[in-house]
């Protein structure tokens, strides 16, 4: 590097002081040219209809799927491009980004209570939406089942395995996650009707079974990672999709899928953000997208992502044998309708706070 | 007023006042340098495995993914911004503060300081709590139609925040240590106040300043707290490189993931060869003007 320079200082200064200012200079280009190209893109991208559907997180296989087969039927039926960008997270905080303004066309989230959130607290979709869609907004249902390592150590078969004493079991907060609340509501429900419908006993078991939890992650595909990666605790339940997604990330050779042989029925629903739609002039597309969760091609589509399709006449046999029969029973059935459901448990001071509470 | 030491100092004499004997020493630097090994060097070596750990194909595939070239379009476009903007006000504020007296001067440093000691997570939330829907000026930005949180400005001030104090920082103590002597002289000489600034203040200060950004640009482009707060996360829009990184660990995609991550480790390591590179090669000009007072 030395023999390089020149041989006075004050020359080698100035150099040094021309290679310090190109350098500038270059970089200032560099990041002007980044500049420039970003803005010309977002302009770019600004001139055709673009949906977006805030989802919950395990769903994010499930609609790079189903957006790409609605972008080609609009394309062919109607001419127009269209793009449908996806956003995922735990649901309950996915509710909360479109109560705080993000502009969703549509809401496809985990549970009923998220829309039902958005509705209360923003306005943003009427508080009759379930009755806007066909099956009350539930283009398919879903349950819970176990995932636990390869040969099962543990031997868990049902819930009541849950709190034995020396299993770890791995499950989102449902505070924030719908997936939490599912696996809750399915823990209790399975309790009430095991212990005859004692409300004191179900809670009881729930709180024992939230004792042996040591990560509550904020989504389910951040407990499924927890789980499967990180190689933390003995069981997961989870979303049934989420358990066969990891099988086929992760190889049938780590895993086992353990059906307890009651489980919830799970309602993940769909509806439109009527206020944002208007505002963006995107109805016509918007309920076009909805509607299309109803047709053959999009059923079928649920069912090779094991999600529970409701016209299971769409679905390929070979993916409905993956969907195994189990009594499934209804949360509202046990509870009352979705505000107290979601009141009563989840709600600051509901049941979750208290049971996980410190012992006193 | 305190004069803190100038922070731009090579660490130059040292090793003679030391009298632990050599089995003292040996132990330190050892420990040292085995911590380095286990938490520093370590994982970055890792995320270098991980991103090829399929090969180079799938290395460069992980690039030429949209989502991801918007990702890394966007952490240009909000560094572009949030760093130019820091850098003024970062002069600015360090001018004011060194050069002249006032009230509230206390106050005012305390307050640059803030971001570095609120967590990210609360910088992000405040922003949302200030233009979210039902946030303060949520209504009035609705009616006006103007997306700030969940959308790139949101991003750009969220990380303007967390990068603020960057630039001042470093440029208080070395303005204050320089002192007023020499802006006076060249104004009693004649100069314009802008003249003075051009130069004799910038040259004095141009090394502490270079450091400053470049530490701040490599903040901007790594920032994720307080991002991923106001992001909303949508695909291809609103996701900057620290939250694609994520996104893609979390659908098992993790070559992917750790060659976006390998571009961030980059990014550092770039940034701190060029600033080792920069005390080597100016070591004695930046001695200098730190002395020359």
């Amino acid at each position: 590097m030395t023999a390089t320079m020149s041989s006075t200082p004050n020359a080698r200064r100035l150099s040094r002081r021309r290679r310090v200012l190109a350098l500038c200079a270059g970089s200032v280009g560099l990041v002007s040219a980044g500049l420039a190209s970003a803005l010309l893109t977002s302009g770019a991208a600004q001139a055709q209809t673009e949906l977006l559907n805030v989802s919950y997180d395990p769903t994010r296989e499930l609609y790079k799927e189903i957006n790409a087969a609605f972008i080609e039927e609009w394309k062919a039926k109607t001419g127009e491009t269209v793009t449908v960008r996806a956003a995922h997270g735990g649901s309950g905080s996915q509710a909360r980004t479109v109560i705080d303004g993000i502009p969703a066309d549509v809401v496809t989230l985990g549970i009923p209570s998220d829309i039902d959130a958005i509705s209360r607290l923003s306005k943003k979709i009427p508080a009759d939406w379930r009755t806007k869609l066909p099956n009350e907004g539930l283009p398919y249902t879903s349950t819970v089942v176990f995932l636990v390592r390869k040969g099962n150590p543990k031997g868990v078969k049902d819930w009541g395995d849950l709190v034995k004493p020396d299993v770890k079991v791995i499950t989102p907060n449902p505070k924030t996650s719908a997936g939490g609340r599912w696996n809750f509501l399915a823990a209790w429900g399975y309790a009430y009707e095991k212990e005859g419908k004692n409300v004191d006993k179900a809670n009881a078991f729930v709180g024992q079974l939230y004792k042996q939890v040591p990560v509550l992650d904020t989504g389910a595909r951040g407990s499924t990672v927890t789980f499967a990666q990180r190689g933390l605790g003995d069981v997961l339940p989870t979303w049934e999709n989420e358990a066969y997604l990891v099988f086929d990330e992760f190889g049938r050779d780590k895993f086992d899928v353990v059906v307890p042989p009651t489980s919830i029925y799970a309602e993940p629903p769909v509806a439109l953000v009527d206020a944002n739609v208007d505002k963006k002039g995107t109805r016509k597309q918007a309920e076009a997208y909805l509607q299309f969760l109803y047709t053959d091609k999009a059923q079928a589509i649920f069912a090779k992502h094991h999600y529970r399709p409701i016209k299971r006449e769409a679905a390929k046999p070979e993916h409905l044998a993956q969907l195994p029969e189990l009594k499934l029973f209804k949360i509202e059935d046990l509870q009352g309708n979705w505000d107290d459901i979601q009141k009563k448990n989840f709600d600051n001071g509901g049941l979750f706070d208290q049971l996980s509470k410190p012992p006193q | 007023m305190s004069s803190a030491s100038a922070t731009t100092q090579p660490p130059a004499r040292a090793g003679s006042v030391v009298t632990e004997g050599f089995a003292v020493r040996a132990l330190l630097i050892g420990i040292a340098v085995v911590f380095l090994a286990l938490f520093l060097v370590l994982p970055l070596v890792t995320v270098f495995i991980q991103a090829f750990a399929k090969g180079w194909s799938a290395y460069l595939a992980a690039f030429s993914e949209v989502d991801a070239r918007s990702a890394i379009r966007l952490t240009l476009l909000t560094a572009a911004i949030a760093v130019p903007f820091n850098l003024v006000f970062g002069i600015m504020a360090s001018w004011a503060i060194a050069k002249f007296e006032f009230r509230g001067k206390n106050l005012l440093v305390t307050l640059i300081d803030l971001p570095f000691s609120v967590s990210p997570v609360v910088s992000g939330l405040i922003y949302v709590l200030v233009f979210g829907a039902q946030g303060l000026l949520g209504p009035w930005l609705l009616e006006h139609d103007i997306q700030i949180i969940f959308a790139v400005p949101g991003i750009v001030l969220a990380t303007i925040f967390v990068t603020f104090p960057f630039v001042a920082r470093q440029l208080i103590p070395l303005m204050q240590e320089q002192g007023t002597a020499e802006e006076e002289a060249a104004l009693t000489l004649g100069a314009s106040g802008w003249h003075a600034f051009r130069t004799v203040t910038l040259p004095n200060i141009r090394w502490g300043l270079l450091y400053s950004v470049l530490l701040c640009n490599a903040r901007a482009m790594g920032e994720f707290g307080a991002v991923s707060v106001v992001s909303g996360h949508i695909r291809g829009l609103t996701n900057t490189l620290p939250l694609h990184v994520e996104i893609l660990y979390n659908e098992y995609n993790f070559v992917a993931s750790f060659a976006v991550a390998s571009l961030l480790a980059g990014l550092a390591l770039v940034t701190l060869l060029v600033k080792s590179l920069l005390e080597w090669r100016f070591s004695a000009e930046i001695a200098a003007g730190a002395r020359r007072h």
